[in-house]
């Protein structure tokens, strides 16, 4: 299909929407009425026909304006995409990767014509051309992974793989769910996730490096992760939370339902083959409330996992000053009916909202 | 639309993507040492790897099947073809007595994507490997992937005699500076007191060989005062033949005689149950598997599980580790 | 009392150990204020350590100097400040070979700038032996502004740079060998609680 991409803002007039093939294909992070944090990993080989699993890298109608705004973040400080100096091998592998991925998912958007190491790239919607020597970053106007990142939706978390441990050694990281690159950048696993409440003691993060470390190549894996959002702000970066953070508190009963977004994020993993590095691209898809509550199915169950989420990761993903006012609004959505298992928001068989 | 839930699945296994190829030269090197070459079926082009991958080759050797590891060892950016080098063990299980008496230009095999348990540390300031026989493997493409980025090396090479020295000649003609070969021979060794002696800060050690001198490098180091993340090396066990035994596969059903010759492993896979692996030597941990009985003595010959782990008796790592006594059971 | 028992934190926060004297064919000991008695103790354990062994010492205001000369270390040196000391510990580790060891001992920020010194050459943190000593003020980058305020000892606090209020938490970069300091009135400006002393 031919995707129109939206005029759209994420600051300021906060123009951003969603289409009804955009709410449609939202990825709805509960598969049960209920959360905890699970390892929740599986195969990234396609997914059900225009849902966003069925491309390597999804690309929808925000991918211009989304490209824009990262520009804007760049311009701004230039530290939320670094590469340390080991880290260059691994770019031209992500270049690689993503350059080869997308020609062949959007042959009407992109193309790469490839003779030898002299590479041809076309980005149409975005109006980008070029020729350039692979592996050579004389060729480029950006380093590799800077240059195809500026161009691909999501944050890039590029690792490398030493001593048993991942080390987040390089990354693009402009729409972050508050944390910061240019902080966590050189740490391990651990490290860089030692802030996550309660994953630790459940041995989470032990048994997700097992899984990640050895993905291999060709064969990547994905799995979702969430959180809340006041306004669709892309850039929730710490850098600049004294400026955002105080938005959270323009909340009111009457505009939760359009300001409040529910912020999910579809974290891909893919084995880098030159460097033997991983790169874990963090998607991020933004619904609001009231969007979310025009699917009957997800409307009861968003607010029994709010309802019923512990009081650490309330406020671990920084909204537990709102829930209350979360919940009355939620609560209207919810009949006490049962819900079907499974994320998808079954319009065809789940009863419309009985009162 | 119902589909399953994308976000509640467990991790499933996670074994490589498998490669059809066909034998496209087989290389004498010498007495012990043959290349294969392979290219693919498909007609596509192979994936690049990094220097130090490995690739499981499965032999099918009348009704045994086995899938044993070999470093790659042709340049990491080449994608027409991949390279491996067998040394020929009269002792072992047959792999490489297959590979070398009964597989011919021509015959299709399977291999399985690559993989790399025994990567440069690219922050290396240097990279100073250790090599002994066919321990050169991996180091080839190593050198290949560093040569295309001027990468700063230096290789000590030990053979048994220069009849069995496996590429020594075309490392010396390339790299005359980089390359020192030792013979044993002739009675030369590699002065590894010296050698360890006066390297940069930020070198990093590799390396590959007889588990005599992996053991022999890691200590010296140590003792010289290299950190431990500095010093890297590759020891992948071949699985060693054995007396059969008996085993159950409780979530299967299934029961199954290891043969002497096959590995745990290789047996569970005979009955279709694909245990999830990456080395099959012992070293990666992926095919670790619960034991739910036992009544006999384990034979763990692994790198993977913790001593208090083989002495507890209910985990076994079935690539390398075999079983002698009357009842196993596995949660398989 | 200069040893404290910092409480368990994540798994960013980095964990201090106690110098042990180990093999190698060189030692660097860089300490600061109280970190010296962590260097005596480490000498009355091996004493023979100090015939290849270069101490770096940066007093501010303590007077271990003496002693630790009488250690008789190959080379001494001491230092009004760690910026001071910073060249003279670069060229140290511009032409160290490996057999180096390195002993660092004092306060968080000074252990902290030191061990990414040793890293920045190729050294590997993890072989990096530290033992807090003395003060438990802290080295603090505001996430904001990116400023570095020194010998923080209280939370929140001011930030040096640009002045906003910060929280001090345990996340830790080695890379920029300082915690985090982050906001604490964002989403409620002008709404910062007293101040009070860390671990207290």
């Amino acid at each position: 299909m031919t995707i129109q991409f939206n005029d759209e803002t994420f600051r300021d007039d906060y123009s951003f929407s969603n289409s009804q093939r955009a709410k449609d294909r939202f990825p709805f992070p509960f598969h049960e009425d209920s959360y905890m944090y699970s390892i929740n990993m599986e195969q990234h080989q396609g997914g059900p026909a225009d849902s966003i699993y069925e491309k390597r890298f999804d690309v929808d109608e925000h991918y211009i304006a989304e490209m824009r705004d990262r520009a804007l973040v760049l311009a701004d400080d230039p530290l939320r995409c670094q590469s340390l100096p080991h880290m260059t091998l691994a770019g031209w592998d992500l270049l690689e990767l993503i350059m080869i991925s997308k020609s062949e998912d959007y042959p009407e958007l992109f193309e790469l014509h490839r003779d030898g190491s002299k590479w041809h790239w076309i980005n149409k919607p975005m109006g980008i051309e070029d020729h350039f020597v692979f592996m050579d970053e004389t060729t480029l106007p950006y380093g590799p992974m800077e240059y195809i990142t500026r161009q691909t939706q999501g944050d890039f978390c590029v690792l490398d793989q030493r001593e048993d441990n991942l080390w987040m050694d390089a990354g693009m990281v402009t729409t972050q769910a508050d944390w910061s690159l240019d902080f966590d950048i050189g740490m391990n696993f651990f490290e860089w996730h030692a802030p996550v409440p309660l994953a630790h003691e459940k041995g989470i993060f032990k048994r997700a490096l097992k899984f990640l470390l050895s993905i291999q190549q060709g064969a990547p894996a994905r799995r979702l992760n969430w959180t809340m959002t006041v306004n669709p702000l892309l850039d929730t970066s710490p850098e600049n939370y004294h400026k955002w953070g105080v938005q959270k508190n323009s909340l009111t009963p009457e505009n939760l339902g359009s300001k409040q977004h529910l912020r999910v994020e579809l974290q891909t993993f893919f084995r880098l083959p030159r460097s033997n590095g991983l790169v874990f691209p963090i998607r991020c898809y933004l619904m609001s409330f009231q969007d979310i509550m025009s699917k009957p199915k997800w409307g009861r169950r968003l607010h029994r996992v709010v309802r019923d989420l512990p009081e650490e990761l309330a406020t671990y993903k920084g909204f537990i000053d709102k829930r209350p006012m979360m919940l009355d609004f939620l609560a209207q959505y919810d009949d006490g009916l049962p819900t079907s298992f499974g994320v998808w928001p079954d319009d065809h068989s789940e009863p419309s909202l009985q009162k | 639309m119902t589909a399953p839930a994308p976000n509640s699945t467990a991790p499933k296994s996670i074994g490589a993507e498998k490669i059809k190829v066909i034998v496209s030269a087989i290389v004498p090197l010498n007495n012990l040492v043959t290349r294969f070459e392979f290219k693919r079926i498909d007609g596509y082009q192979f994936p690049t790897f990094s220097g130090g991958a490995h690739t499981v080759v499965e032999m099918q050797d009348g009704d045994l099947k086995r899938s044993n590891p070999y470093s790659l060892m042709s340049d990491p950016a080449e994608t027409e073809t991949y390279a491996i080098s067998v040394r020929r063990d009269d002792q072992g299980r047959g792999g490489s007595l297959f590979l070398h008496q009964k597989v011919q230009v021509g015959a299709t095999m399977t291999l399985s994507s690559p993989v790399n348990l025994f990567s440069l540390d690219l922050r290396a300031r240097k990279h100073l490997f250790v090599a002994g026989g066919i321990g050169i493997t991996p180091f080839m493409a190593q050198i290949k992937q560093l040569d295309a980025v001027h990468g700063n090396w230096e290789l000590h090479y030990s053979c048994r005699s220069p009849e069995l020295g496996s590429y020594v000649d075309e490392l010396c003609a390339k790299h005359a500076h980089s390359v020192n070969i030792y013979y044993d021979d002739k009675k030369q060794s590699i002065d590894l007191e010296n050698l360890l002696d006066g390297q940069p800060i930020g070198t990093h050690l590799y390396v590959c060989g007889p588990k005599g001198m992996i053991d022999w490098v890691r200590r010296s180091a140590a003792s010289a005062g290299w950190p431990d993340a500095h010093v890297h090396h590759e020891e992948f066990l071949a699985p060693q033949p054995g007396k059969p035994f008996a085993v159950r596969l409780a979530k299967s059903g299934l029961s199954v005689e290891v043969g002497e010759h096959e590995s745990l492993l290789e047996a569970i896979e005979r009955l279709g149950v694909e245990p999830p692996y990456l080395c099959r030597g012992g070293a990666c941990g992926q095919c670790e598997t619960d034991v739910l009985e036992s009544e006999g003595i384990f034979i763990h010959r692994d790198h993977w599980l913790e001593d208090d782990e083989k002495s507890s008796g209910i985990k076994i790592m079935p690539c390398v580790s075999r079983f002698d006594g009357k009842i196993l059971v596995l949660d398989r | 009392m200069s040893v404290f028992k910092f409480p368990e934190s994540i798994r960013s926060r980095p964990v201090y150990g106690i110098l042990e004297p180990r093999p190698g064919r060189s030692h660097l000991m860089i300490a600061d204020c109280e970190g010296a008695e962590a260097i005596l103790d480490l000498a009355a354990q091996a004493s023979d350590l100090m015939a290849n062994t270069h101490i770096i010492f940066i007093p501010n205001g303590t007077l271990f100097g003496p002693k630790l000369q009488e250690l008789n270390p190959a080379q001494y040196y001491e230092g009004p400040s760690f910026a001071a000391a910073l060249s003279r510990i670069q060229r140290v580790l511009s032409d160290a070979v490996m057999g180096l060891q390195i002993y660092l001992t004092g306060t968080e920020g000074m252990m902290g700038q030191a061990q990414n010194e040793a890293m920045q050459a190729g050294y590997d943190y993890t072989a990096i032996q530290t033992e807090h000593r003395g003060s438990v003020a802290r080295r603090m980058q505001c996430v904001h502004c990116k400023g570095i305020t020194e010998d923080v000892i209280i939370d929140p606090f001011e930030c040096s740079h640009c002045g906003l209020n910060l929280f001090v938490r345990d996340h830790y970069s080695r890379r920029i060998a300082a915690f985090q300091g982050v906001c604490i009135d964002a989403e409620d400006p002008g709404n910062v609680p007293a101040s009070v002393e860390l671990y207290s």
